[in-house]
This record gives C-alpha cells, sequence and structure tokens, in this order.
C-alpha cells in the first residue's frame, strides 16, 4: 500500500482539499506566515448526521463568541488575540495503549477520511448554545487506524500551549496545556468529531485551528480545542476543568436538565441570538443515538 | 452647572447600553452584555460613592458632599437595572422560580441581599428622611452600604468560573476605602 502514490489512492475531493491546504500554505509563507488563514473547503459532503431543521447560529456570533482561555477569558478575547495563532506547521500524536503509535502532519491526517459538515447543537456549561456546521469526519477514523489494545479504556486530549503566543493564559486560573478525554467508547461514536473546518472553510484560531474535537451530546468545555496530542490510557484522564473545580465540572459533563451546576441551573439556556430561553434537552437532544453508552449509570453522580 | 454635567456622566452607560441595543452593539449574546454591565456599574457607583468622603479629607475639598448622594442613587440605579435584567430577561417574571433560586444559589443570594440592603437607603436619601431620623441615626443606618459593597464584591467573586481578576479588583478597592474608615474610627485622638 504504501507503494501506491497518493495521488492515486486518494480521493478526488480530498486531493483537492489537499491542494487547497498546500496554496494556502503558499499564501501564509507570502503574507502571514503559518498563521490560520481561512481556506475554502470544497467538495464537504452532507452527512446524515446533521440536524435537520433548527437555524444555524450566524457566523460572526461563532466566530466572535468563544471559550479559549489560553487567548483570554472574556468572550471577544479570542477573536482578538488568537489572530496571528500559528497553526502551520502541525502535528497530531497518536500515541499510548496503540498497537501502531503515529505522528500525523494537518497534511496527511486530513487524507484519511472524507470530509463532511455536520450541523450540529453546541450547548455551553453556561447555559448558553448554537448551531454550528461543523466541518471534519468521525474521530473514530484516526482512533482505530491506531490500533488500541486491550488495555485502552480511556482516551485522554492535550491543546497546544506555548506561553509566549499565548500570554494571556497566565490570567484564565487554568494548568495549561488543557486536558480533556472521553471513555473509548464515547471517543469512538460515530457523533465524536475530529473537527477541522465550520461554516465552509477551515477553522479560525478562536475556533479551535487548525484541529479540535466536537462531542455535540456533551458541554461545551469538553470540545477540546488545537489538539496536538490524543492518549489512549487505561485510566480516566485528569481533565482540566475538573482539576480546577472538580464538584463543578465533571468527567462526564453530558448535557442533562436534571443536574444543575451548582451556581446555576442547566434547566433552560439561551440560544444566541434568541430572546426566549429554550429547555435543555437531555443529552443535548442526541438521546436516541448515544444513551445506551450510560446505561445503568448513576448520571446525578457521574455529572 | 458642575453638577449637570456629572449627572449627565453617570448616565453614559446607560445611554451606551441603550444605543448598542438600537445598532446591535452588545455583542452576539447583548442580554449577558447588559447584565455584566449593569452589575460592573453598580460595583463601580458604590466604590465611587464611598471615595468621596476620603477625598473631602485628604484633598480638603469638603464641598465634594454634593455629590455622595448622587453617586449613591446613581448605584442604587444601576442595581435595579441589575435586578430588572435578572428577573425580567433571566427569570421572565416567574417570581416562584426566582425565590427558589435566591434561595438555592448562594451567590444570587448575596447579590440579592446586596440590592435588598440599598433600598432603605435609596428611600431615605432625601433631606426630609435625614430630618425626620435625625443625623446620627441616618448615618448609622447608611453604614448598610459597607455590607451592600461586601456582599456586591462576594456575589461577583462566586460568580466567575476561574479568572479571579476583576474581583479582586473590586475587593482590593473596597478593602482601602473600608479600611480607611476603621483606620480614621481607631486612630489615637490627636491631643
Amino acid at each position: 500500500m504504501s507503494k501506491i502514490p497518493y495521488s492515486q489512492v486518494t480521493p478526488q475531493h480530498i486531493y483537492a482539499n489537499r491542494r487547497k491546504f498546500i496554496q494556502n500554505a503558499a499564501l501564509a509563507g507570502l503574507g502571514l506566515a503559518g498563521s490560520a488563514i481561512a481556506a475554502k473547503l470544497d467538495n464537504v459532503a452532507k452527512s446524515p448526521l446533521s440536524l435537520k431543521d433548527e437555524k444555524l447560529t450566524p457566523v460572526d456570533a461563532v466566530t466572535g463568541y468563544n471559550n479559549f482561555y489560553e487567548f483570554g477569558t472574556s468572550k471577544d478575547a479570542p477573536a482578538r488575540n488568537a489572530t496571528n495563532f500559528k497553526t502551520n506547521p502541525w502535528k497530531l500524536v497518536i500515541e499510548g495503549e496503540v498497537a501502531k503509535p503515529k505522528t500525523y502532519d494537518l497534511d496527511s491526517i486530513m487524507k484519511l477520511a472524507p470530509l463532511e459538515e455536520r450541523i450540529y447543537r453546541m450547548r455551553c456549561v453556561e447555559a448558553w448554545s448554537m448551531v454550528i456546521p461543523w466541518i471534519g469526519f468521525s474521530l473514530s477514523e484516526v482512533i482505530k487506524r491506531a490500533e488500541p489494545t486491550a488495555k485502552a479504556k480511556f482516551v485522554a486530549f492535550e491543546s497546544y500551549y506555548d506561553p509566549r503566543q499565548m500570554p494571556q493564559a497566565r490570567y484564565g486560573g487554568l494548568p495549561f496545556p488543557y486536558i480533556e478525554g472521553l471513555r473509548l467508547d464515547e471517543a469512538m461514536h460515530p457523533l465524536t468529531l475530529l473537527c477541522s473546518g465550520l461554516y465552509g472553510e477551515t477553522l479560525p484560531p478562536q475556533n479551535g485551528a487548525p484541529l479540535r474535537i466536537v462531542v455535540p451530546w456533551k458541554y461545551g468545555f469538553k470540545n477540546i480545542k488545537s489538539i496536538v496530542k490524543i492518549k489512549l490510557q487505561e485510566k480516566q484522564p485528569n481533565t482540566t476543568w475538573a482539576l480546577a473545580n472538580n464538584n463543578e465540572y465533571g468527567f462526564y459533563s453530558n448535557v442533562n436538565p436534571g443536574v444543575d451546576h451548582p451556581r446555576w441551573s442547566q434547566a433552560k439556556e439561551r440560544r444566541i441570538g434568541e430572546f426566549f430561553k429554550r429547555d435543555t434537552l437531555m443529552f443535548n437532544g442526541y438521546g436516541d443515538q448515544v444513551a445506551k453508552l450510560y446505561a445503568g449509570m448513576d448520571l446525578k453522580k457521574n455529572y | 452647572m458642575v453638577k449637570a454635567l456629572v449627572f449627565l456622566l453617570c448616565l453614559a452607560p446607560t445611554a451606551y447600553l441603550a444605543w448598542g441595543l438600537l445598532y446591535d452593539g452588545l455583542g452576539p449574546n447583548p442580554i449577558e452584555y447588559i447584565t455584566r454591565d449593569t452589575g460592573d456599574w453598580t460595583l463601580r457607583f458604590l466604590l465611587i460613592s464611598l471615595l468621596i468622603t476620603p477625598a473631602r479629607r485628604i484633598l480638603a475639598k469638603p464641598a465634594l458632599i454634593k455629590y455622595r448622594r448622587m453617586l449613591g442613587l446613581f448605584a442604587f440605579y444601576y442595581a435595579f437595572l441589575h435586578f430588572l435584567t435578572y428577573i425580567w430577561l433571566d427569570r421572565f417574571f416567574d417570581v416562584a422560580d426566582t425565590l427558589k433560586d435566591i434561595a438555592k444559589r448562594p451567590f444570587i443570594t448575596v447579590g440579592f441581599a446586596s440590592f435588598v440592603l440599598l433600598i432603605p437607603l435609596a428611600i431615605t436619601s432625601t433631606a426630609g428622611w435625614i430630618r425626620r431620623l435625625g443625623g446620627k441615626r441616618w448615618a448609622l443606618l447608611h453604614r448598610a452600604v459597607y455590607i451592600s459593597v461586601i456582599l456586591g464584591v462576594i456575589h461577583y467573586w462566586w460568580l466567575v468560573k476561574s479568572d479571579i481578576r476583576l474581583p479582586l479588583m473590586y475587593a482590593v478597592f473596597a478593602a482601602i476605602l473600608l479600611g480607611y474608615r476603621l483606620y480614621v474610627s481607631f486612630r489615637p485622638a490627636r491631643p
């Protein structure tokens, strides 16, 4: 397999994407040395996993109202402070309890599977929500190629961290690099997205360029941004917000209107752009697909 | 003349919010913006009104007293807007639900207490009430503002997720202004 050139094994549409990335890199070399500039992603397939009838949150809100504490703790800070974030070159390591650990560059990871647009709800733990057309493919595509061993029970993710590029991070009150985690079966669920774009383009830095995770039935902080490492392991990872405040941000953090955050209710949410609040749905409305992952579990205890 | 100017200046944050609401200038979540902004201005006006007494003495400008009532009333005004935003735009006037929320969540309990403490102070801010209560009792009652500002800072502190810089800043200013009063009341009398 390794003897066949990429141009022959790679489907045309992904090949085109790859060319786009190379063009992008060349452009970046001219002006914006390696920083993330939005490039259009072509040949993105529609996904049957997308929401059908929900109104998209305007792109200005999606890219201008962000929690990304490495770039500042106010909602408008990341869009301001992450403008020159260097995402090229980028490396993503997959390691730990796997038979085939591997280091990918951005170009090679983009070739693993065809890109899809996935329209998902996003529910922040702060009781606001959005509907976002993400682009990417199921994270399982990466994990299965690494061949998890029998010991692999959990997946830990690590964000990029560079205090020189992220001088605001020291005020965040969190230990960095940001760590998140999933149980292996959650990570392998088809809804769990390895995301490289939104609204038809590559991810803007404030949304977690160049690669992030999106788990639509969990609170937004589980959707780790700008990832550099995926580690499979036997033990449940210590996640950043749980380390900062364990009784407020549990490991599972499934969207659950019946389990309040200790300081505020999770029963309702404000969809960005709407005046009235709406009821929060169990598993953010993805119960049909994911409730079986938690059969028999006490979700009040495992918040 | 100057007083009218100060009055208009105190209204500027409201004008900014109104302008932002009309022209889409408060960002993607305007209700959150208004909630945060009115809370911020409440604390700022409480602290500015507490600055008058020390400023009069230290700068030897006793005439500053004429601004104190107005600044205190503006603190109450922004606290009222803050509370109104909460009960209207967050709770949609569901009183039973709001009472539960106030009782259940400590940061709301202290914030609400901070607001309620300001109500009698706003009511008794007139010259008529000073006369009726007598200067001494009136001054004693109005020390409730010290408790209100402490509760207001705690309210903010308990609200933030992990970045405590802003509540810390308010706490430091409050500590200096209240500490000054403690110092003045306990220092040995001059011979």
